[in-house]
This record gives C-alpha cells, structure tokens and sequence, in this order.
C-alpha cells in the first residue's frame, strides 16, 4: 500500500512518517514514533486514555487520521514536563496518589491540561464533566478531582505571584 | 497499635502508615511507564485471532490455506497446534482455541501472525470456518432446566448424590452451613423471603490484554505480558506448549488494571505458539471489542433469600438458594461468593445451597471479591427490608448480629480479631450518616467480608554497595504495591524510604509467587519483604559482629546501625547500614535478605458503606449523592493507596449496581462489547467518596496489616439497592438498577395503586 508523507509538529520538533491512509494518529504515535504515551483503552473514542491536542484542541487520537496531523501541532503526555521540571498536574496527581495502575493517567494529564488553558478556576462540577470522557477503573475518581483543583489552586497562585 | 507477634512488643511506626510517593510514579505521569502493548522486538509480527460469530456451534472443518497463502503472513494456528490434555488444564486450552466446538460468541477459533495488522485482518477473513449452528443458552436458570442445549456431553454434576448419570449444565452443588434453620424459622418472629437476579458485568481494566511472545527453534522463549501473575502465565503456558518450564522466561509489564480478570491466560498460549510457527516474535493485543467478548466477565446468578428473626432484630437462621453461571467451563463462584456474602453475621441457624452452571457465555474470570458482591446484594437487601418492617435502625440491627471474635463463621472458622463492629460504629459516628434527606431521597447501608488471600510468596532484598537496597518482589504491582513493600523494608531496616528501590522480578529471577489477587499483596509479599529484611539484619549484625570480634548475639540492631547489644558487649562505635555495605566485600562478600514461604492467616477485612442517592421519579434515573466507605485495613501501610482500594471498590460496586450489565441477544451474541454501550461509572456520575480506615490489627503479620482490595466492592451493590428502595418506596431486586428497571417498578407501584 502506498503511504503517504506527513510532515508535522510534535511536541515541538519536526517530525516527519510515511504512514498507510486508514492509519490512526494514535498507531503512528505508538508505532511509528515510539511515543508510547497515549494508550488505546477502545479504540472508538469512548476511554479517553489515547488523549493528545491537535493545535491545543483536546482529542482522541484514535478517531484522528495519521494524515490528518499535516502541518498541525500534536502535544502528548511526552511533552508535558519541561526536561526535569513536571508539570503541576504531574506533581499533584503524584502527591494525591491520583493514579494506581497509571494507565488512564497520561490520558486524564492531557485532559486535565487543555481544562485549565480554557478554565483556570473551575469548579468540581466542571472538572468532572470536562473529564467525563476519560475512563479510570481503579480511583473512582476522587483523588483525581482532587489533584486537578490543587494544581489548579497551585498555577493561579503562580500566575499571582508572577 | 499492632502487638508485633515476633518480637511481643508494642511497636510504634515511623513510616509505615506515612504517604510518600511512589516509586513506579515519575514514570506513569511522564508516559514513560511501559505497559502490556508498549514493548517491540525487532522483527516483530503483529498477531491477531479469528473468533466464532456464534455462541454455540460445532466447527466441522477449519480451512487456512487462502491465509497462509497471502503475502506477509506468516503463521496460523489452530487447536491442531496445542496437543490434547485431559489434566486440569483442559478447561484452559480448550478456552485459549476452541476444539470441535465454539462454546460462546467470541470463542478464539484461530489466529495469524503477519507482517502488519492490515494483512493480519486480510488473513483472518480468508480463514474458512465451517460451522453447524447449536442451540445455545445464556441464561442460569434456563441452564438449569432439564432440556436445556447441553454444552459438555460429559459434564456430570459434582456434589450430589447419587452420582446423575445424565450429563447437565449444571457442574457442581455446594452446600455449607450447621444448626437446624427449619428450627430457626420456627422460633422466628419474622420470616423475609424474596427472589434477586444480578447481570454479568466486566472487570473493566483500560488496558486490555496484551502480550509480546518471542519462541527460538532452541525452545527457549520469552514473555513479556501485562498479567496479575507471571509465574502462572509461565507454568500454564510451558505447559500448553510442551516446553519446560525453564526455558520459558515471562516478564510482568506494568499492568493497567487487573481486579481479578488477568489471572489468567487468554491470548499468551496463542501468541506463544504464533512466534514458535513463525520464527519471530509477535506480539497480540486485544480489542476492547474482545476484550468484552472473550475475557472476563463475572457470573450473573439468580437466587432466593430467607431470613428469620426475632422481634428485636436478631436473626434465627438463613436459607440461601444460589445459582451462579460462571460461562462456558466450570467455575462460578459460587462457593467463595456464598461464603463470603453470608459471613458478616452470626446466624444460629445457616444452610446455603449453591450451584455452578455452565452457559454460552465466555468463561467467567475473578472479579475482585469473586462472586460476593451477589450474594451479599441478597442477604443485604432482605436484612434492609426487616430492619424497615421492624423500625430498627439498620445499623443497631447490624451491630446486632455482627461477626465478632469468637463468631462461628458459616464457612468453618471461627474469626479472631475482625473489625466489622468498628467499621458499623464508624460509619454511625460519620457526618453523611446525619445527613437530613429530602424529596425522592434516600439512604442505604449494607456490609461486606473478603476473606483475604497468603500463599505463596518469595522476595530478595539485596544490598548495593552505597547502603542502597534493591527490592525484587514477584508480584505484579496493581495498584501502588511497590511503595508499600519499600516502606516496610524502610520501616524495618530504619532507613529512609527512599533508599529501597522495589521491582517486579521476571520468573527466571525469582523463586515461585502466586498471582496477585485475594488481597494478598500487600499482606503476604509485605511480610515476606519484613522477613527478608529481618534476614539480612542477621547478616549484617554477623558482619558487625565480625568486625568487633564479638559474638553475633551481641550485636543489635537499631534504626540502620548495628550496635553492640549492650555494656558487656563492648564499646564499639554504631556502624551504619552505608558502612557495613562499603565494607561488604572484606567481611564476607555480597548481603542479601530471603525469604520463601507460603502466607497464612491473612486476615478478613470487614466494611461498612452508607450511601444516600436521589432517583428522578421521570427519568428512573439514579444520582449518587454522597458515598462512605468504612473498612477495616489492620494496618493502613500507605493510606492514600488504601483509601484508593476503598474509593475504586466502592466506584466498580456503584457501575454495578446502576448501569453494567451484559446484554444478550436472543441469537446469544453480546450487544453491548464496548465502553459506549457497557457504560462504566464517569467523573461526572459521581460525588467524591468517603472514606474512614479502621485499623483492628491482624495478628498474622508483624504490622497488623490485612489486605484492603477487594472488600470495597462487596458492599456498594446492596447499598445502593437499599438507598434507592428507600427513596422510590420499592424493594428493587435486581441489578443493574438502570432506568428502565426502576420506571418499570415505578409503573408497576402506580398501576396497584390505582388497581
Ligand atoms: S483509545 Fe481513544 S478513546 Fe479510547
Ligand atoms: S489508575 Fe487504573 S485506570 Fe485509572
């Protein structure tokens, strides 16, 4: 099958693949780029764990076309922390043990972050319909919650102080 | 505080029971973590399976010759290529590739190993199946009748006697119980009896199951395999295979979500015998349509409920009539659920009475508290509806007939110290439990047991040159282990925490572990970790010992040094863990701490949950308003995690209850094979949930611990039934309580009402 040729941006480099038409940003992430990040929880846009943002919109990445990423701008749970610094969503979610087996977590990071880019106060209620399509089988979510509002708390202080 | 049973000191801790962050961290908030389907070989295939459309059909004839032919495949194999056994592992095999029958809809008929996943799916169309439809059955009490489609012509029922000489669904009975409940029922002043049915519903893991096989013409292979129990995978696989166990080395990824649905093997036996066919490694990842189809599920069961008290609430005796279908093998759990789902009260009186069918549906797997939360639903409900007819408060008529040291329990043993007393009190002291309730409103209360696992278990903590410690555990860490076992290690050495670094060993590093389940963990590999602590602070006083020149008796050991025992010693300075390791190779070579064993008396975890939901009269729909765990951890060791066991429990017990349910066809094929349409509970769905530790110590383990996971889930669907009874004014009686149901009840309420 004939690929095709998509130069793109992720996480801030240049990046260029060959990859077939019917193949998903997410396999090309996993398999082509070894950015094994983004997970494949369904594979039909209903788990949330494949997360990424395409010129900052929130998506998942197995309804996206590899092709599709032509000239855009992609950012994974890879490009989250700057060299050793994590992000204040990666430190809180660690200090509120907001994860158990971590494998919904890049998914809910990713999320979490295009929430507070749009929303840098919100409330509990709109934490948990932003993350409503973010599946975790093992938190129940509270500790989750949790992490995001103190992060959230934590960057509006920053920005204050700024 | 604990009573160390060892030592018979009353010991305070420094840092068990603290919440430092964990180990396995960094790397799952970065996405480094790498997971079942995040490894690669070079000259990987990708390998995927060819499953039967049907839920019960005859395979007359497979025909692969169009597959093999297509370019880029490189291997298909079928039940040909897995040699016939008639040993206990039949079951298995006959799962992992069915044989002269497909038993369910997504039964595994064959599968392709090829150069990429778009050929793979081109091979499996070209695969012909040619197959002769069977009548099928999927629900237990269908399964039961006596013309029923039989699955196995050689299933004879178990546990009955005379022996039937007639093949039937049903694979066993089970009965268990003592005093005389006809007796019971006569001295009652108060006699419930009601009929419950709940559905099948999905452990639920994101990560489905995935694997990456690699088998020379040497034999020798490797696996690597998100899994709850590698050594299993390997003895179950070598063995499938005909390969020796030595030479098949399986290494647990980190796994993304278990709760009992990776104890067991699926598609490792596959993809093993794919790369042994090919030459090369492949590597097999299910679908979430798979996964839903061909892995999992819990038994769906049907059962009656009789309860008979006296007026001031204390119970005479318990009749239980259970029916679980565990799929398409023996194996519901039937047994353990029954046990378990009666085991927080005293009853004078007790008989259960189970049975174990076989359905066309897949083969059920472990679902944290296998087969309680069903039971408990029962005896929960019926216990709620007499505490109503009585105006008692659920929790005094709890407190009551509560399993207590001392209390005979149904299954045999008679408990030592358990904390179901407490966790009632608790949740009675709790803020919710005051909560003023308004319009269509309310609340309910239900308890719940696990029994806890031991088993066998085997860690070595070896000491690095720098005083550092290198942990090897071999018990997949499911949901935060890792700290746990570092803090105890820590804890016991007095070293800071951060100089013990645990890992997951491979099987060829390793002694034998059981799989992670039963709430074992913590508790048994948590124990081991002490022990081999307590093991290598022999040899470290032995070297400190040496060094003096004093006998090793008179060295102790003390918050990371090793010190003379007393004056008479010797006056020596104290030399540091960091010193004796720097030192290690001029006074007798490498330290390292061992333990093997196989763990008893885990020690039960009792709870309590108080939940008050609202239930839109319009809609039936359910919305959960406030949720508390109470449970009893012996000792909490990293409370956040436990608290987390609490919190995911109380969640998969609420989906449960409310929404999961597999849905059948009347062509047995499943409906619902994915997260859309089987819905797991959301961020939205839910309040936070509360949570309070109880800590009654275990005397079985040096801290007091008992394992915490899989009691959470036992209590939510009864709470949530009694909470929703409460507020629509109908004893609901059967789960999912989704919208539909409760407007049907609803409907039903109104047209008595008017009739
Ligand atoms: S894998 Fe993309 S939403 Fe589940
Ligand atoms: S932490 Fe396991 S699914 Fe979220």
């Amino acid at each position: 099958m004939a690929g095709t040729h998509v130069k793109t941006t992720i996480n801030g480099d240049s990046v260029e693949y060959v990859c077939e038409a019917d193949e998903t940003l997410l396999d090309v992430l996993r398999n082509r780029l070894a950015l094994t990040g983004a997970k494949e929880g369904c594979g039909t846009g209903d788990c949330g764990a494949c997360s990424v943002t395409v010129d900052g919109r929130l998506v998942c990445s197995c309804l996206v076309l590899g092709v599709e990423a032509e000239g855009r701008n992609v950012a994974t749970i890879e490009g989250l922390a700057q060299g050793e610094h994590l992000h204040p969503l990666q430190r809180k979610f660690l200090e509120h043990a907001a994860l158990q087996c971590g494998i919904c977590t890049p998914g809910f990071l990713v999320a979490a972050k295009a929430l507070l880019e749009k929303n840098p106060d919100p409330s509990e209620h709109e934490i948990r319909f932003w993350l409503a399509g973010n599946l975790c089988r093992c938190t129940g979510y509270d500790k989750i919650v949790r992490a995001v509002q103190d992060a959230a708390a934590e960057m509006r202080g920053g920005r204050h102080a700024a | 505080m604990p009573l160390d049973p060892a030592t018979q000191k009353i010991r305070a801790f420094d840092q068990v029971g603290t919440r430092p962050l964990r180990p396995d961290g960094l790397d799952k908030v970065t996405g480094r973590a790498r997971f079942g389907a995040d490894a690669t070989a070079p000259g990987m295939l990708v390998g995927r399976i060819l499953r039967s459309p049907h839920a019960h059909a005859r395979i007359r004839s497979i025909d692969a010759t169009k597959a093999e032919a297509l370019p880029g495949v490189k291997a298909v194999v079928t039940s040909k290529d897995f040699a016939d056994r008639s040993d206990d592992l039949r079951d298995i095999l006959v799962n992992i590739m069915a044989r002269g029958k497909a038993l369910y809809e997504g039964h595994t008929v064959a599968a392709v190993a090829a150069t990429s996943a778009s050929v793979a799916r081109k091979a499996l169309k070209l695969i012909k199946v040619d197959y002769e439809v069977l009548p099928h059955v999927t629900d237990v009490d269908l399964a039961m009748e006596p013309d029923a489609p039989l699955l196995h012509d050689d299933l004879i029922t178990s546990g009955v006697e005379p022996v039937p000489t007639k093949p039937s669904n049903i694979a066993r009975k089970i009965e268990f119980g003592h005093g005389d409940v006809d007796k019971g029922f006569a001295e009652a002043d108060l006699v419930v009896e009601r009929e419950f049915k709940t559905e099948a519903t999905h452990q639920g893991y994101i990560e489905p199951h995935a694997c990456l096989a690699s088998v020379g013409s040497d034999g020798q292979g490797e696996l690597w395999v998100c899994t709850q129990g590698h050594y299993m995978v390997r003895d179950v696989c070598a063995q499938l295979l005909g390969m020796d166990v030595s030479k098949l080395r399986v290494t647990a990824s980190e796994i993304g979500g278990g709760f009992g649905g990776k104890t067991t093997v699926f598609i490792e036996p596959v993809a093993l015998a794919l790369s042994r066919k090919a030459g090369r490694p492949v590597k097999v990842v299910m679908t979430r349509d798979e996964v839903f189809r061909a892995s999992g599920p819990t038994s769906s069961t049907s059962m009656r409920m009789k309860i008979g008290v006296k007026k001031d609430g204390r119970i005479t005796a318990l009749d239980a009539l259970l029916k679980y279908q565990g799929g398409a093998f023996a194996g519901a759990p039937v047994d353990y659920g029954g046990m378990a789902g009666v085991a927080c009260y005293d009853y004078p009186n007790i008989r259960v009475v189970g049975y174990d069918v076989v359905t066309n549906r897949p083969k059920q797997a472990a679902y944290r508290a296998p087969g309680a939360p069903m039971t408990a639903f029962a005896v929960e409900s019926v216990i709620a509806e007499i505490a109503d007819t009585l105006k008692l408060d659920p929790i005094e008529m709890r407190l009551k007939n509560a399993a207590k040291e001392g209390t005979k329990s149904a299954y045999g043993p008679t408990f030592g110290p358990v904390g179901l007393v407490e966790t009632l009190k608790a949740a009675k002291a709790h803020p919710n439990y005051k909560v003023k309730l308004g319009k269509n409103q309310g609340r309910g209360i239900a308890s719940g047991f696990w029994f806890n696992f031991g088993g066998q278990t085997c860690v070595s903590l070896n000491l690095n040159i720098d005083g550092t410690l290198a942990l090897a555990v071999g018990t997949p860490d499911i949901g935060g282990s890792r700290a746990s076992m570092c803090l105890m290690a820590a804890e016991e050495l007095g070293i800071p925490y951060e100089n013990v670094r645990a890992i997951i060993a491979d099987t060829s590093s390793l002694g034998y572990n059981d799989v992670t389940d039963g709430s074992r963990v913590t508790f048994a590999s948590g124990m081991a970790t002490i022990h081999a602590a307590r093991d290598a602070i022999k040899k470290l006083c032995g070297r400190a010992a040496k060094v003096w020149g004093i006998p090793e008796e008179a060295v102790v050991w003390e918050k990371g040094f090793a010190k003379p025992s007393g004056a008479n010693a010797g006056n020596f300075e104290p030399m540091s863990l960091k010193e004796l390791a720097a030192n290690a190779a001029k006074t007798g070579g490498p330290i390292a701490g061992h333990y093997e064993y196989n763990a008893e008396n885990a020690g039960p975890s009792f709870a309590t949950h108080v939940v008050d939901v609202e239930v839109d009269p319009e809609t039936g729909f359910t919305k959960v308003l406030r949720y508390l765990v109470c449970q009893d951890a012996g000792k909490a060791v990293h409370p956040s995690y436990v608290e987390g066991q609490f919190q995911g429990g109380a969640v998969q017990g609420i989906g449960w209850a409310l929404n999961e349910e597999y849905i059948y066809g009347a062509d047995g094929r499943l409906q619902n094979a994915g997260f859309l349409d089987y819905r797991i509970p959301v961020a939205s769905d839910l309040p936070m949930i509360d949570t309070a530790i109880v800590e009654v110590p275990n005397p079985g383990h040096p801290y007091g611990v008992r394992g915490v996971g899989e009691t959470s889930i036992v209590p939510p669907m009864a709470a949530v039934s009694n909470a929703v009874s409460h507020a629509v004014g109908i004893r609901l009686t059967e789960s999912p309580m989704s919208p539909p149901r409760i407007l049907k009840a609803l409907g039903e309420q109104a047209a008595r009402k008017a009739g």
